[in-house]
């Protein structure tokens, strides 16, 4: 068996003074799609700012591909393989869409994205493609902020509450186009608040909670203990 | 659009950048008037320097308060060279260019490390040091600086004595560096420097290292400031520290905020705007740079906060 494409062991981290993460240990295999539950404030973000090497773990490791990442500068991190669709989207505001499709991009890897693909996943951004950056809708910048992700031609795809603040048809879309992907056997580690989307998409959950990991297990297993949705998700 | 976007191609520009210069020293040439071939050589050549610091601040994000450095050691490049017998163009401009980029590059991987206000402050920090290093040159001027051996020829020929020669070669640098700064703009390199410029982080978390392409920005810049020193050194037949002011990179600043910082072609349009006002009343007073500097960041300001509305405006769901 060959190792994870990610793996976290024990790690630790915070901000200032403040500890946040308390021994985070998880993993996601290749074409797996996880997710990553719990309450607000809970330290799934700074879970993947941490995976990212935005923010520095304090203890344990990381590892991508089997090999030890942590401490590694995020470009080292993220051009291993990892595509990062952000909390908040954050694409370059001052760029086009198509510019904000290319600048990051490397072609010619992984799953072999390219500009054609990612307008044929989201027709939408082809139709602005010569639009700035804040001309967009917030739906829009979140298909624009997954393009850009997908042009790095990452084998693992996070995203951080990719739905949030959306209108229900623009979430459909996004949904849509992450199964479509998965359908492709492309790896996804996804934090959302939307729990039917999440099981119809994901083999497996990973459950934290105040910075630990309180529960992990597949798709079956939360579907037949209701009750863990209730102690683990409900406010 | 098509032609719209057609004419803002670095090539078209920078061609009517060139052919406008082209027509107003043709029209100098025929009155015989040196004057005024004499300050359209200064012109295109601070106009070099000027798309150069304008590639740094509105492509790349990296405002430079130190960009009179390389200008001057460009400039000392001539007056070095000339005085060990060197004074082929073919042979001091690439030893213009070679010494500035180098000093830019070295300075930048440090100043690289810091941000914002503190990147301005330790730019302006290194352009001091190469200041009084250059006023410590006894043996070529110090202080005073001292006249170059002579004009600069061009493959033997001095076709640089007269004052037309010199401003074909400025015009012809000034097309061509606005060519090729165009041209690094439009490719993946210079989306590259934009994007890190919008949010420096998000670059990195999408995999691609920021520094080596800031700092290889900051030696291509500091290169071409070179080349205009390097002509300005050859226009004025005399060098000296004051090249390296604080108040000419404060004056190479007010150019690109001037002409507008979004585009190279604004350094031109400021650097002929901020030579003819200078050679208009600059006779008269020299504090009118003064009232020109509090415009220009009066004006910067403003137009920041109807580009921060715009930003915010746009960014509702
Ligand atoms: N930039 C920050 N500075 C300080 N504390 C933060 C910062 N971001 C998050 N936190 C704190 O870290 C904890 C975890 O937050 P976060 O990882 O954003 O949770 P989640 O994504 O699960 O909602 C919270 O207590 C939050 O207040
Ligand atoms: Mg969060």
């Amino acid at each position: 068996m060959s190792a994870p494409l990610i793996a976290l062991e024990g790690v630790e981290a915070g901000y200032g003074p403040a500890q946040v993460l308390f021994g985070v240990s998880f993993a996601v295999n290749a074409g797996e799609v996880v997710t990553l539950m719990g309450r607000n404030g809970m330290g799934k973000s700074t879970t993947l700012r941490t995976l990212f090497g935005l923010l520095p773990a304090r203890a344990g490791r990381i590892l991508i591909n089997g090999a030890d990442l942590t401490g590694a500068p995020p470009h080292r991190i993220a051009s291993a393989g990892l595509g990062y669709v952000p909390e908040g989207r954050q694409i370059f505001p001052r760029l086009t869409v198509e510019e904000n499709l290319v600048a990051t991009a490397s072609p010619g890897r992984g799953h072999g994205w390219t500009l054609a693909r990612v307008y044929a996943l989201f027709p939408r951004l082809e139709e602005r493609r010569r639009n700035m950056g804040p001309e967009l809708s917030g739906g829009e910048q979140q298909m624009l902020a997954i393009g850009r992700a997908l042009m790095t031609n990452p084998d693992l795809l996070v995203l951080d509450e990719a739905t949030e603040g959306l209108a229900p048809v623009i979430r459909a879309d996004i949904w849509t186009a992450l199964a479509a992907l998965r359908a492709e056997g492309l790896a996804i580690l996804v934090v959302d608040k939307n729990l039917e989307a999440l099981l119809r998409l994901a083999d497996r959950h990973v459950v934290m909670e105040a910075g630990r990991v309180t529960w992990t297990g597949s798709t079956a297993e939360v579907q037949a203990d209701p009750s863990l949705i209730t102690r683990y998700l409900e406010v | 659009m098509a032609r719209m976007s057609r004419l803002r191609s670095p090539g078209a520009i920078a061609l009517l950048v060139t052919l406008g210069f082209l027509a107003a020293l043709a029209v100098a040439y025929v009155q015989d008037s040196t004057y005024w071939m004499a300050t359209l050589a200064r012109m295109a050549a601070l106009a070099l320097s000027a798309v150069s610091l304008s590639f740094l601040v509105g492509q790349a994000g990296l405002v430079s308060f130190g960009h009179a450095a390389p200008v001057g050691i460009g400039a000392y490049a001539v007056l070095i060279a000339g005085e060990f017998g060197v004074r082929e163009v073919m042979i001091v401009l690439p030893l213009a260019f070679a010494a500035a980029a180098l000093f830019s590059a070295l300075t930048g991987a440090i100043a690289l490390r810091t941000r914002g206000v503190y990147f301005i402050m330790i730019t302006l920090a290194f352009a001091q040091m190469a200041f009084y290093v250059a006023a410590s040159l006894s043996a070529f001027g110090g202080d005073d600086g001292m006249a170059i051996a002579g004009r600069s020829t061009f493959l033997g020929e001095r076709i640089l004595r007269r004052d037309h020669g010199l401003a074909l070669l400025a015009i012809g640098l000034l097309g061509v560096g606005l060519f090729v700064l165009g041209r690094v703009t439009a490719s993946k390199f210079g989306l590259v420097l934009r994007a890190a410029r919008d949010n420096e982080t998000r670059v990195r978390a999408l995999g691609l290292a920021t520094y080596g392409h800031r700092l290889a920005a900051l030696a291509l810049a500091g290169g071409v400031a070179g080349l205009s020193g390097a002509l300005l050194a050859n226009q004025a037949e005399f060098v000296s520290p004051s090249y390296m002011n604080w108040h000419v990179s404060g004056q190479a600043i007010v150019m690109v905020a001037l002409g507008g910082a979004g585009h190279l072609v604004g350094g031109v349009i400021g650097a002929v705007a901020v030579t003819l006002l200078d050679e208009a009343i600059g006779h008269y007073t020299e504090y009118w740079k003064l009232g020109l500097g509090l415009v220009v960041v009066g004006a910067a300001l403003l137009r920041g906060r109807g580009l921060l509305r715009r930003i915010v405006g746009g960014q509702h769901d």
